[in-house]
């Protein structure tokens, strides 16, 4: 009957899809600004070629990057918030953590700047002259690592922004991109990571309004996950990607990486060895 | 103003990027929609090979809590997509019950998702039509004294060009959605990316026109299939078969 | 008519061979049932004879068609019984009869199919086909779509359908009400070649005429109840009940 083998064709088709994350892969388990702006495009064939080893790329925020890898479904985790990074070592999920490059983050905003902040260049006292003209603000709200930035910031000032959820301070609970659609879409001032930012495309009349301060230094790592905590993890594989990516080829690749002339990424692995 | 004629102006810019990606062959676009085609056709008929023969018998059976029953399985029919999609991810994950089968970010995982999201819209779409149809059949098979089973054969090969159109609804819920298949594939380029997921990808690069584009691809792919399912039905029309 | 010359009827040969009980005759005691609250068909006593052609006569609404689904076993009376030959109504009974429906039932198959369907789900001779759609004059249409047919081929197919399954008894319920009269002609000779072999055949019509050329006896229903059963000739005759002597007539019965 024609059921039965409609049954066939799937099981088959199934079989098929099974077979298909075989072979020497890893699975990266990474923070969005990483893919959005293009850098694993540059960096993967580079590895691929020279490893033999296939590098695949979960992009979601921080947080859910983390979560995923402790859950074992990852082989590398390359993040950028160094306490949940630190914990997720100390717990024993990851091999080891290594500081692998910078960028910083920039708070955009539109022409008309209606709290005033362009050229700025404290970040703080910026968000609180923000809060205090009610000036509409975009956040992540999604416990990425942008967002933990972000409220560690706001920690700094005598605003509790939480005062202000859903009027001026809003929470999109949203991946990078989609903030910066939703907070463009509402005229609001957004955080964002520089290497988003540069390779964004929707950016209409919005402009870096705050840049430049200490504190929105913002750190990248690269941690393979432990194959103690979990066996199924290609850790070969992974510590190879680490490896490289610390290495002087691959933080060459890094710093070679430009979007319209600008550098994104800024590589700042220990030189070998000096690290621990 | 301004902005409303920047946002015509990406309109048109996706239309023509939609055109040149269509005829440059682009084989990235070809990737993605090869895999958005063999998830979603293979996640419609596993549902069909599960939700057919269960709506038959839902259809001509009597059995104490069938009400409830058919209560469920229309309820079920508006499953959330992302919810679908974490509970698919808690069962494939390396640390759920199901993690070991090595399942998770494969096209096998976004299939076994999109099943459950279909499985019931073909089982309580083809319980409706076959119900319909049993309504028609039922004294002409009391008389002939069928088996249970083979009542079930005949609504369903009588049913089969009403049933097409019920597999259809299933395959366009599939092909369309994004919140599952996010989740469980993980939107891995070159691996897991389809349609829907590269269209979030472009609009979270802020890519909008690209976005765009790839979303009149989608459409007239979901087009093409709808024409097709079309004009098998037209022929049956002719024959009376529907 | 030999068995020999209809071999398609081989499910007389296969009842004459095995020890399968004859269904005949048939008992129906106070079978009632009730639709709204009316009883539709009321206390209705009625014997059916080994062989031979009944008619069930009368006015439109007196019941025939659901007093046929009720000996058929369709649906179950909500009082009385029916007995063939002291069996109680079962799916085996059931088996061993077929019903033409008013209205044919055909599935959205090709002619042809539509006949396999029975052979097989019944587990008869598929190469009875062609023969069985000879004998209605449907040969060369065998791949035509079934529900393309004009009305009286459909009812023919639909004979077919029932003569495929061989069955001891033949229920037909109006089943040439506004064919053409080739069909109907077609289906009164199919009729008496059945009625001649031995099939017990049960035809409602309202078709007095038809009565008279195919019945051997005549039940008139009126009002759910049988308030005449007689042979042909009898009936036809002499009328007992006022009702029937009406409508005989020509006269509006309600």
């Amino acid at each position: 009957m024609a059921f039965s083998r409609i049954a066939l064709v799937s099981t088959l088709a199934l079989a098929a899809g099974a077979a298909v994350a075989q072979s020497d892969s890893i699975l990266v388990q990474s923070t969005t600004s990483t893919a959005n702006s293009g850098l694993y495009d540059y960096l993967l064939p580079a590895f691929e070629s020279e490893s033999g080893i296939t590098v695949n790329v979960v992009a979601v925020g921080t947080g859910q990057a983390i979560e995923n890898a402790r859950n074992c479904d990852g082989d590398v985790l390359l993040v950028h918030a160094k306490p949940a990074e630190e914990a997720f070592v100390a717990d024993g999920y990851g091999t080891a953590r290594t500081d692998l490059m910078y960028n910083d983050f920039v708070i955009v905003g539109p022409q008309g700047d209606p709290a005033g902040i362009a050229g700025t260049e404290d970040a703080q006292a910026a968000l609180s002259a923000i809060a205090e003209a009610e000036a509409p603000f975009a956040s992540r709200g999604d416990d990425s690592g942008t967002h933990k930035k972000e409220l560690s910031l706001w920690s700094g000032t005598e605003v509790d922004p939480a005062s202000g959820s859903g009027a001026w301070y809003r929470e999109t609970g949203s991946g990078m991109g989609a903030t910066l659609n939703a907070g463009i879409g509402m005229g609001a001032y957004v955080m964002t990571d520089r290497a988003t930012w540069i390779s964004f495309e929707n950016k209409q009349d919005y402009e870096i309004a705050v840049e430049g301060d200490e504190d929105l230094f913002n750190q990248y790592g690269v941690i393979p996950v432990s194959p103690e905590a979990c066996p199924s993890v290609n850790a070969e594989g992974a510590q190879a990607f680490a490896d490289w990516l610390v290495s002087e080829a691959g933080q060459d690749a890094i710093a070679a990486y430009e979007v319209d002339g600008q550098q994104l990424f800024f590589p700042n692995a220990p030189r070998e060895g000096t690290d621990g | 103003m301004r902005e409303a004629t920047e946002s015509l102006q990406d309109i048109a810019e996706a239309l023509r990027l939609a055109v040149s990606l269509v005829l440059s062959g682009d084989a990235d676009l070809v990737e993605i929609v090869v895999l958005s085609l063999r998830v979603s056709l293979t996640a419609t008929a596993v549902a069909c090979a599960i939700g057919l023969p269960l709506g038959a018998l839902v259809a001509v059976a009597r059995f104490p809590g069938r009400g409830t029953a058919l209560v469920v399985m229309n309820a079920l029919m508006g499953l959330p997509p992302v919810v679908v999609g974490l509970i698919v991810y808690l069962h494939l994950s390396r640390a759920g019950p199901l993690g070991f089968l090595g399942l998770l970010y494969t096209p096998t995982a976004m299939i076994v998702a999109q099943t459950i999201l279909i499985a019931p819209i073909v089982a309580a779409l083809s319980r409706q039509v076959l119900e319909d149809l049993h309504d028609e059949y039922a004294a002409q098979f009391r008389s002939l004294c069928l088996t249970r089973a083979q009542v079930v054969g005949a609504l369903l090969w009588d049913g089969r060009y009403a049933l097409m159109t019920v597999a259809l609804a299933g395959f366009g819920r599939a092909v369309a959605e994004v919140g599952a298949v996010m989740i469980v594939g993980g939107n891995i380029d070159h691996l897991t990316r389809v349609m829907t997921t590269a269209i979030a990808l472009e609009t979270s690069k802020g890519a909008l026109p690209m976005a765009l584009a790839l979303g009149i691809v989608l459409m007239a792919l979901a087009l093409g299939v709808n024409a097709a399912v079309h004009g098998l039905r037209a022929s049956a029309v002719r024959h009376a078969y529907v | 008519m030999s068995d020999a010359a209809l071999p398609f009827l081989g499910g007389r040969a296969g009842a004459a061979a095995s020890p399968r009980a004859p269904l005949l005759p048939m008992r129906a005691r106070g079978l009632t049932l009730r639709r709204g609250g009316v009883a539709v068909v009321d206390r209705i006593d009625l014997d059916l004879g080994l062989r031979g052609c009944t008619a069930i006569l009368g006015p439109n609404g007196a019941g025939k068609s659901l007093l046929l689904r009720l000996l058929h076993g369709l649906e179950p009376p909500e009082a009385g019984a029916v007995t063939w030959n002291g069996a109680p109504a079962s799916r085996e009974v059931t088996a061993r009869q077929a019903l033409v429906f008013q209205t044919p039932v055909l599935l959205r198959r090709s002619v042809g199919a539509n006949l396999d369907f029975v052979l097989r789900a019944r587990r008869r001779d598929r190469g009875l086909r062609a023969a069985l759609l000879d004998r209605v004059g449907l040969g060369d249409k065998a791949d035509r779509p079934a529900r393309l047919l004009s009305g009286g081929e459909k009812q023919r197919l639909a004979l077919a359908r029932a003569l495929a399954t061989g069955p001891d008894v033949l229920f037909l319920d109006e089943p040439t009400a506004s064919l053409d009269p080739g069909s109907v002609l077609m289906i009164e000779r199919i009729v008496r070649e059945e009625a001649e072999r031995g099939t017990r055949l049960v035809i409602v019509t309202h078709d007095v005429a038809q009565a008279r050329r195919l019945a051997d006896d005549v039940v008139f229903l009126h009002r759910g109840r049988v308030i005449e059963h007689a042979p042909t000739d009898t009936f036809f005759a002499a009328p007992a009940a006022e009702a029937a002597r009406d409508f005989l007539a020509g006269r509006i019965v309600l």
